[in-house]
């Protein structure tokens, strides 16, 4: 019978120690929740890399505190998100939650942020409700809206009048598929038909076939990074190009992290994004470089600029507090903080504690023999539309 | 339209070639080998990482596509799985459930996180138009393999005397054995077989479904499962029958109603075990 | 047989129930040092509750699974019915938790009963994927229907504290366990009395040999389909535990990765007694939390090599190690113990 007991007493043992908290008022350490396994594993290792590289060049000590960085798989479980952030607040003392790959996971942790006064910072969700369900939460990834509707614009100055919009049915989809909507008809352009696609999706040959029967001027595209480069071939593999149906969408469809491996099917898409990694500034070219060189080449993507951005704005905001940690004054103090990102000129909204930043239009080409998307117009200081509308 | 049939017809060959292996140790072994995928992925990482990092030709990866994971099926299944033929269904489900667990960091760890993607030849790339009927060439191309290979599987099996040995030994092991069949070799032979086929159909699903990735086995898990059930796992052509069955509603559903694409291979699933549980084209005895 | 005869057969086999359904000093101790666990470690009240809802959800599918031997590879479709039905509640004014918790398990019982019958025929297989089929639809629904469920964003929602006294909030989290410990205690406690009760052998036999049962009198489809909504209960009962003590659901409750490991848990701790669900929820949430904080990337490795391990060692040689306890408690599928 006691041979029975000892297992129990052994996971209760490693629950106990598990727990065990490092008390420390001069550390400040920062809980990174992001998806680690699984189909969205790409989010968390780019992030993580980021998070690493931003600490590894600016050193651990912010304002005589030191920084302590622990990252916990999400496992795709909004509970399971909520749980960690319990824990990496109530047992690790973490000052900061940081991540975030998917909105649920971001509104789960949104009440433990709430009720424990702790800034949570989203470096990847794109949603744009997120930052209204917690005053404490500031973003630094971007909003669906935020480049959506950039995209509308540009496509009604160039020529393209019909439209069919193709995203994924969720979330994100649903939100890039309304403010582009809503941005073209308002501007004159008539959307065709709206396709939504499931998110578990591995073939998109009907949905391309319903495209090229309408036979609009371009189909505008939402898919999660990970199913770009399907789409693309299957565009490619059915002639609408040929057909002269333009490829245009956000930037998720052309992720840097997936971009080079795509092939010329993806020549020629122009996409509206916050960041490409061939953005042509000083401070890009040395992020782009040392995280090659920290990750066997891996090139970073808008996920690992969010990553690296999170940091930078509690670095920044812990100098401006003077060493406070606390909540509050972390929350005030990243309020309106604005400096230059690898991506370009960022800030966050103090009304919305949201980021506002530049969005570009590229184009996909061949540098250097790899595939990049190479930006030719800029629109400067982008809010949040969602919230700019309410206002 | 018989573009959208003929696209249909290609991705229900695809989950043919994925799922007749699962069919077989399924129908044959009575064994659930939920890790059948893992098999699928490797496949697609061998042809994958041939192409991009060794620079072999599409077409001349493939049979090391098929050989690999049937290698290593033989190797798994001298070793571990056979311990497991008597088990009971529940220990089957952990023991491959735990190596599908087991296999997805091993790909992660070795080749990455990133869609391994494959790139086709360009002769393979084009369309072809006859009488505003498109299909691609690749899809072609597979319905033309996997046809090709359903063919050989089922001449196989009724004509030769591997075959029927086979055959015996699905409907009676004992028997077949106090006839002098060597029904362990038969099983380790039919399970290589059904490996290398889903790493063939892996190789060949790659351009499909954007690339090979850790999670490769999970995302299809189920939709080889559905396949299996609404198929029959009795042989060869109830496989294939249901696979087509599948894609092409699949396919379709998703062009004439895509509110409800997605609803509608597990309705068919459910309504199909409602009406005939064994399955569409099982035996009548309800296995 | 005369009357008198067959009342005293009656009599004994009722006397074996209920020596069989006494409680036993170690189920009581077992009890005892859980609930005491909340209070000794109140900083892992979190993972505690994660670890006392799946096994509540591991136990809903030990009553059909292990009781009745009806496979299913479902169960994540009550769990997720009945989160749903408990966060809608709350969203819409009625925040007591303990409305919420009858309201999701009523919910998940009526579509369990109705669904009940795709059961009834069939072998193994067709019942695995009518299950699974159901869950996926189901989740398909709840996507569609975004206007009350909220979609893939998920629905969050805030819950009142429980019976007007305890709140269940990230500065309540020791609540929320307790709470979760008296429902699956509660729950724990009926099914055992099912199980020791005629209804229970009855069970028995079915799960043993249908088609015998069947021609010794016993209506199987009544029985199973009975079972079955009470394991739907259950599982929705635990949905809504998940829901209030996290305040938030979503799409993945739905999820065959749900479905599947509920399925592992009940599998490590060995069918049949009721008391393996819970231990294996307990040893694959604790496992799997401290192997995810050592290797956040690789983790579902080891838990795959422990399965691995677990299965080729002979579950059935770890679990003999506390063969004597299960006999006391519950006799197993082996059918052996009946008077």
């Amino acid at each position: 019978m006691w041979r029975y007991w000892i297992p129990g007493a052994a996971l209760s043992a490693m629950l106990a120690a598990a727990g065990a908290a490092r008390a420390d008022d001069n550390t400040v350490t920062i809980g990174m929740i992001l998806p680690m396994t699984g189909p969205f594993a790409s989010t968390g290792r780019q992030e993580r890399a980021a998070a690493e590289l931003y600490m590894h060049e600016h050193g651990d000590m912010v304002a005589g505190k030191k920084i302590v960085l622990e990252v916990k798989d999400d496992t795709g479980a909004p509970d399971v998100t909520k749980r960690l952030a319990e824990e990496l607040v109530g047992n690790d003392h973490a000052k900061v939650l940081m991540g975030f790959g998917l909105t649920p996971l971001a509104l789960a942790a949104a009440s433990v942020a709430t009720e424990a006064k702790v800034p949570e910072i989203v470096t990847a969700a794109a949603t744009a409700m997120i930052t209204e369900k917690s005053p404490y939460i500031v973003r630094t990834s971007f909003t669906l809206p935020q480049a959506s509707v950039p995209m509308a614009q540009w496509a009604l100055k160039n020529g393209i009048k019909k439209v069919v919009t193709l995203v994924t049915d969720y979330g994100p989809g649903v939100d890039a598929e309304k403010w582009f909507a809503e941005a073209f008809e308002k501007g004159g352009g008539t959307i065709k038909q709206k396709i939504r696609v499931p998110l578990k999706n591995p073939d998109f040959a009907p949905f391309l076939q319903r495209v090229q029967d309408d036979a609009p001027d371009a189909v505008f595209v939402f898919v999660p990074s990970g199913q770009g480069a399907v789409f693309m071939k299957e565009f490619v593999e059915r002639g609408l190009d040929k057909a002269g149906i333009k490829l245009i969408g956000t930037g998720d469809v052309t992720d840097d992290d997936l971009l080079a491996g795509m092939g010329d099917s993806a020549l020629g898409a122009v996409t509206t994004h916050h960041y490409s990694a061939a953005h042509d500034s000083p401070e890009n070219k040395a992020f782009v470089t040392a995280f090659e060189k920290t990750n066997n080449g891996m090139r970073p993507n808008f996920m690992a600029v969010g990553g690296y951005d999170g940091m930078a704005l509690v670095y920044k905001a812990l100098e401006k507090t003077k060493g406070d940690a606390s909540g509050d004054a972390l929350i005030a103090a990243m309020k309106g903080m604005s400096w230059t990102s690898p991506r370009g000129p960022v800030s966050i909204d103090p009304e919305t504690r949201d980021i506002v930043q530049s969005i570009y239009v590229r184009k996909v080409e061949k540098k250097d023999g790899a595939l990049y998307n190479v930006e030719f117009a800029t629109m400067p200081d982008v809010k949040d539309p969602y919230k700019a509308a309410k206002h | 339209m018989l573009t959208i049939l003929l696209d249909g017809v290609a991705y229900g060959m695809l989950l043919f070639l994925l799922a007749s292996g699962l069919s077989v140790t399924l129908g044959l072994m009575n064994f659930i080998n939920l890790a059948h995928g893992a098999f699928a992925m490797l496949g697609g990482y061998v042809t994958a990482i041939l192409m991009n990092r060794a620079g072999v030709p599409f077409l001349a990866t493939l049979p090391a596509a098929f050989l690999v994971p049937a290698l290593l099926g033989v190797a798994l299944e001298r070793t571990l799985y056979r311990r497991l033929y008597g088990a009971s269904p529940l220990d089957q489900v952990l023991f491959t459930i735990g190596l599908v667990l087991m296999a997805m960091p091993i790909a992660a760890y070795l080749v990455g996180d990133e869609p391994q993607q494959v790139h086709l030849p360009a002769w393979m790339d084009g369309r072809i138009e006859v009488h505003s009927v498109g299909i691609g060439v690749y899809r072609l191309f597979i319905i033309a393999i996997c046809g090709a290979i359903a063919a050989a599987l089922q001449i196989f099996l009724i004509r030769t005397r591997f075959g029927a040995q086979l055959r015996a030994a699905v409907d009676d092991a004992r028997v077949a054995r106090g006839l002098g069949i060597d029904v362990d070799r038969i099983f380790a032979i039919a399970f290589a077989v059904g490996s290398g086929l889903a790493g063939l159909g892996g190789a060949l699903a790659a351009d499909v479904v954007g690339g090979i990735d850790p999670s490769f086995p999970v995302k299809f898990l189920v939709t080889f499962l559905i396949v299996v059930t609404v198929g029959g796992s009795n042989g060869i052509l109830g496989a294939l029958f249901g696979s087509l069955l599948l894609g092409v509603l699949d396919v379709a559903g998703k062009y004439y109603a895509p509110s409800i694409g997605a609803f509608i291979i597990y309705a068919v699933m459910v309504v199909t075990l409602i009406v005939r549980p064994q399955g569409l084209f099982a035996r009548g005895d309800g296995r | 047989m005369s009357a008198s005869d067959a009342a005293a057969v009656q009599a004994r086999i009722g006397a074996h129930l209920q020596r069989r359904a006494r409680w036993r000093w170690p189920e009581i101790v077992f009890w005892l040092a859980i609930l005491a666990l909340i209070f000794v470690l109140p900083s892992r009240a979190g993972i505690i509750n994660e670890a006392l809802i799946a096994g509540l959800f591991a136990l809903s599918l030990d009553l059909i699974l292990g009781l009745a031997g009806i496979v299913s590879l479902g169960q994540a479709a009550f769990l997720g019915l009945g989160a749903y039905a408990a966060a809608i509640l709350a969203s819409w004014g009625f925040a007591e938790p303990a409305l919420g918790l009858a309201f999701g398990a009523a919910v998940a019982a009526v579509v369990g009963l109705v669904s009940a019958p795709l059961l009834l025929r069939g072998g193994d297989l067709t019942r695995l994927m009518v299950t699974l089929g159901v869950s996926l639809l189901l989740g398909e629904l709840a996507n569609r229907n975004s206007w009350i469920t909220g979609g893939a964003d998920g629905l969050n929602f805030s819950i009142a504290p429980v019976l007007g006294l305890f709140p269940i909030g990230f500065t309540g989290q020791r609540n929320a366990a307790l709470y979760s410990f008296v429902v699956l205690f509660i729950l724990f406690a009926i099914a055992r009395r099912l199980a020791h009760s005629p209804f229970g052998l009855a069970l028995a036999a079915i799960r043993e040999n249908r088609l015998r049962a069947g021609a010794l009198g016993v209506d199987t489809s009544r029985r199973m389909v009975a079972i079955y909504t009470i394991a739907a209960a259950y599982a929705g009962a635990a949905g809504a535990l998940l829901a209030q003590t996290t305040q938030i659901v979503s799409l993945d409750l739905f999820d065959f990765h749900r479905s599947a490991d509920v399925m592992l848990m009940l599998i490590i701790g060995g069918a049949g007694y009721l008391y393996g669900g819970l231990i294996g929820a307990a040893a694959f949430i604790v496992l799997r939390d401290v192997i995810s904080a050592a290797t956040p990337e690789y983790w579902e490795f080891w838990i795959g090599l422990a399965l691995v391990i677990l299965v080729l060692a002979g579950r059935e040689s770890i679990v003999a190690a506390a063969a004597r306890l299960i006999a006391l408690v519950a006799p197993r599928a082996a059918g052996r113990g009946a008077a």
